[in-house]
């Protein structure tokens, strides 16, 4: 099994590297190290929200409300910062952790206690997050001069060569690599993926790890309210409006199964960054950005469909027998 | 989706006919649009109107549709992302078709063939290559969408014929628009389909246990394909009527529909995992959110906060017979 997933992850990575190689084949540009510095800061925050994403999905569940979790945080910090100029930047990241951990533990007390499924909650507080967002700011937009240099400076300043950006999901993905594959609660999630009565009798609380997952995937919309209102320096009630799905579909064609259990840190980050290289090549190989919709809808169907081979267990191989039949 | 459910609880004996009636799901729904109704007539003198009834009519006729045909899609255990993306696509190529001088008929037809066919391409990705259906129609939600605006860009089509506008802004007789008649006459055939005939079994069968249903001898696979056509067809007629209203198109247009669409068959009482669900209760769940969203649009409360009271109703009518079955049940045992 290890194997097989090890396997994928190289496949997606050759892709990756042949779709780098065609690109230079246009623009030679592209591959040079100082450009895929660039694509990798462009793609962070859709790595961080995967990596929420990633950790909910493992448990057979699903996590639409990021998005609009996102919209309302980066409006929270944005109007603390216009209001309150003098509050650290450090402090602002974590009010925005604990606004997207009360959002998503919302998300996951309803999945928990009322047993309701994941989609129905989701799919509720996409529409309520987003309507508080408008209720908080009463339609207003916090605009670039309202925000202090430092809100909007923290994330572009250089540390070694590296936007700060980069560094803090390059610390994201080291902590999700800890969770998922050195604690108790990674390998819980991975199991309730897998089978969820049996983990029952193994000793896992099925709904608590939920909720948990619910917390984490939370907690990195709301990281990432703040990074993504201060990388476009507008906070309003459109922003990142319909992004959940462009969050699911990075983890799609990162390999990680809808149907829970299968997925990797490292296949999330790859799912993302092979989207960010699809919308940072196009313009520059003279494709109309109009093109990337229809691109990144035709890699997402790709990817299942090469995913779903791997997928197939014995029993359901019998089952396509029958129907074949 | 898979979530696992929770176990059942089984009653000593069964309810009477009346009580079962009484604390059905369609009950709750037709108490809780009497409640928006006379909330409304009371916080508005303008509400208790027919004119203003009829417009009301307006604002979910066209998702109503296609959540008749998603019903039954998310009863057999699938669900489509793509209808919104369909929509589009299908307005695209019926502004093509114009700009290329085609009349009414040939409009209409395009406009649901291409439906059609896109419903046709997710039931075969689903059904021939075992997908699941709700990455699939992501993709393809992507796909068709980027083709509209492969087309379109940020342009628009215009120039639809005055003979096309019948569709989406007609009335049939005094206030009874077209597209309310057609939901209707559109309700009772799915309600047929669903509830009255083999086919319909057939579903919930599906949606119960697909293995159970596929070696009892139930096509599976074939079923599932004709219920994706089905949506794709729904989506393909939505979008005739909602080309015809606005008489233009973007490869904007509506945006954002699927999930209303989904919130609606969720609040009709149709279980998101599949097997359980009525046509009353979606057309019931159509009617509340019209209720809701132009009751509130009267006291000038805006669109988004309105989302918020739509999003609150759904959690609140799904939570509160599960709180309901709970608190009986501790009372009980």
């Amino acid at each position: 099994m290890k194997a097989l997933l090890r396997y994928r992850e190289v496949w997606l990575l050759a892709a990756i590297v042949v779709l780098i190689g065609l690109i230079s084949m246009r623009f030679p540009g592209f591959a040079a190290f100082g450009n895929l510095r660039q694509v990798f800061n462009d793609t962070s925050i859709l790595m961080i929200l995967a990596l929420g994403q990633m950790v909910v999905i493992l448990t057979r569940s699903i996590d639409l409300s990021m998005a609009s979790n996102l919209c309302f945080t980066g409006m929270v910090v944005a109007m603390l910062n216009a209001a309150h100029p003098a509050i650290p930047i450090p402090l602002l990241i974590v009010i925005a952790l604990l606004v997207g951990l009360v959002l998503g533990a919302i998300n996951g007390f309803l999945v928990w206690r009322l047993n309701i499924p994941s989609i129905v909650v989701t799919l509720g507080t996409l529409t309520i997050y987003r309507g508080a967002t408008f209720v908080i700011s009463g339609g207003a937009w916090v605009n670039a001069d309202q925000m202090s240099p430092d809100f909007i400076g923290l994330q572009r300043a250089a540390f070694l060569g590296i936007p700060v950006l980069s560094w803090i999901t390059i610390l994201v993905i080291a902590l999700f690599f800890l969770l998922m594959t050195r604690t108790a609660l990674g390998r819980s999630i991975y199991a309730i993926g897998v089978n969820p009565t049996a983990s029952i009798y193994a000793g896992i609380d099925v709904g608590r790890t939920r909720f948990i997952v619910f917390c984490i995937s939370g907690m990195a919309a709301g990281l990432c309210g703040y990074l993504w209102i201060s990388r476009y320096v507008i906070a309003s009630v459109e922003v990142a409006n319909g992004y959940e799905l462009n969050i699911i579909a990075a983890c799609v064609i990162g390999g990680i199964s809808i149907a829970g259990g299968i997925g990797s840190v490292g296949g999330a980050v790859l799912g993302a960054l092979f989207l960010g290289i699809i919308s940072n090549a196009l313009p520059v190989i003279n494709i109309s950005p109009f093109w990337q919709m229809a691109i990144s809808g035709s890699a997402i169907i790709l990817a299942v469909v090469l995913n779903a081979r791997g997928e197939r267990r014995q029993g359901r191989i019998i089952l396509k027998k029958a129907e074949a039949a | 989706m898979t979530d696992t459910p929770a176990p059942r609880h089984i009653p000593d004996r069964l309810d009477t006919p009346f009580s079962s009636a009484i604390f059905s799901w369609e009950a709750l729904l037709v108490a809780v649009a009497v409640a928006i109704f006379a909330v409304n007539s009371f916080a508005s003198p303008y509400f208790l109107d027919a004119w203003s009834l009829s417009d009301l009519t307006f604002n979910f006729t066209e998702k109503a549709l296609i959540a008749l045909a998603m019903a039954l899609l998310i009863i057999s255990g699938e669900i489509d992302l793509s209808v919104a993306a369909i929509i589009a696509l299908a307005s695209t190529m019926m502004g093509m078709a114009v700009q290329a001088g085609a009349g009414t008929p040939v409009l209409v037809a395009i406009g649901i063939l291409v439906g059609l066919g896109c419903g046709a391409f997710n039931g075969l990705l689903v059904t021939r290559l075992g997908l699941p259906s709700i990455v699939v129609t992501i993709g393809t939600m992507s796909l068709f969408r980027g083709i509209a605006f492969i087309v379109l860009g940020d342009q628009a089509y215009k120039g639809y014929p005055a003979s096309f506008a019948f569709f989406g802004q007609g009335y049939v007789w005094w206030v009874v628009s077209f597209e309310l008649t057609l939901l209707l006459v559109a309700a009772v055939i799915y309600w047929f389909l669903l509830h009255r005939t083999s086919f319909g079994r057939r579903v919930f069968a599906i949606g119960n246990n697909p293995v159970a249903a596929q070696f009892s001898g139930v096509r599976v696979g074939r079923i599932k394909f004709i219920l994706f056509c089905l949506t794709g067809l729904m989506a393909g007629i939505a979008s005739v009527l909602i080309t015809s209203r606005l008489g233009s198109t973007r490869p904007s247009i509506a945006q954002g529909y699927e999930l209303e669409v989904i919130t609606m068959v969720v609040l009709g009482g149709v279980s998101i995992l599949g097997g359980a669900g009525s046509i009353l209760g979606v057309v019931l769940a159509a009617f509340i959110m019209g209720l809701v969203t132009f009751g509130l649009g009267l006291l000038n409360v805006p669109g988004i906060v309105m989302s918020i009271f739509i999003g609150l109703l759904l959690i609140i009518v799904i939570a509160l017979p599960i709180v309901w079955r709970r608190l009986r049940r501790e009372r009980f045992t």
